[in-house]
């Protein structure tokens, strides 16, 4: 009966405080990506503008851990019992993924002109993760090369 | 020391290849850090100090691949990948490889 009662209890604050930070997560997620919107990031590997004279490439990368709640959990336990989307965990890896490749966009820095070959590759860790509940925190990296061009106005100001 | 993930270092030109280069580290999180890791579990949320343990792991196998192919005499390493295993309960390996060259 206690144990029930605590079970309970950690599921409610996981739904108040999870809810809540979710929420706060995804105001600051919108927030930063309204702001980097000009930093283009792509998948290809030839984006270059062939006529412009390349300053520096460096590898950037981006990393975030980020853990579901109790409430999440618990509903995705249920889930499994029917099968079907599970959106509990949907909202998890896209946050770790926007998330990772926001980081990845703040350290290019603000002279970067375009990130070329993006990669994001997710795993799950911690102790508490790989149980039989399933997983529990995911961690996901985003990295690629930055690539500055000269500017020209530098050069002749 | 260069590096990129694409097969070039763009507006320079490869001059010579070395091969492979790799660097690994395995950590292990320390058990105050997991205690607090547990009670956020609780919650949701960013894990902070799995964010940062995991970067600094990464910075430090990425540290000993440059350290390799400066050995060889490169100054460049191109096509970086990072790889992430778990080999035992709490531990986690991280992997980095790419190919050394040098630019001119």
């Amino acid at each position: 009966m206690e144990e029930l009662i605590i079970i309970i209890v950690l599921i409610a604050i996981g739904y108040f405080f999870g809810s809540y930070a979710e929420a706060k997560h995804y105001r600051a997620i919108a927030h930063w990506e309204r702001l980097l919107l000009k930093l283009p990031v792509v998948t290809s590997k030839n984006m270059l503008d062939p006529d412009r004279e390349i300053e520096k490439a460096a590898l950037v990368t981006g990393n975030v851990v980020v853990s579901i709640d109790y409430f999440k959990r618990f509903l995705a336990i249920l889930r499994n019992l029917f099968g079907g989307q599970v959106k509990s965990y949907e909202s998890l890896v896209d946050r770790a993924r926007r998330e990772a490749i926001i980081r990845m966009k703040k350290q290019a820095g603000r002279r970067t002109d375009i990130i070329l070959n993006l990669r994001i590759e997710t795993t799950t860790i911690g102790r508490n993760a790989n149980q039989d509940k399933g997983i529990g925190s995911i961690e996901a990296i985003a990295y690629g090369t930055a690539v500055t061009y000269r500017k020209t106005d530098e050069i002749h100001p | 020391m260069i590096l990129t993930n694409i097969e070039s270092v763009p507006g320079k030109k490869i001059v010579e290849h070395f091969g492979i280069v790799s660097g690994s580290t395995v950590r292990a999180k320390h058990v105050g850090r997991d205690f607090m890791a547990g009670l956020k579990n609780i919650v949701g949320g960013e894990l902070k100090g799995y964010t940062e343990l995991l970067h600094d792991s990464r910075q430090q196998a990425t540290d000993r691949m440059i350290e390799q192919a400066r050995e060889l005499g490169a100054n460049a390493i191109i096509n970086v990948r990072f790889a992430t295993s778990s080999v035992a309960q709490g531990a986690s390996e991280l992997y980095v490889y790419g190919t050394a060259v040098r630019v001119e």
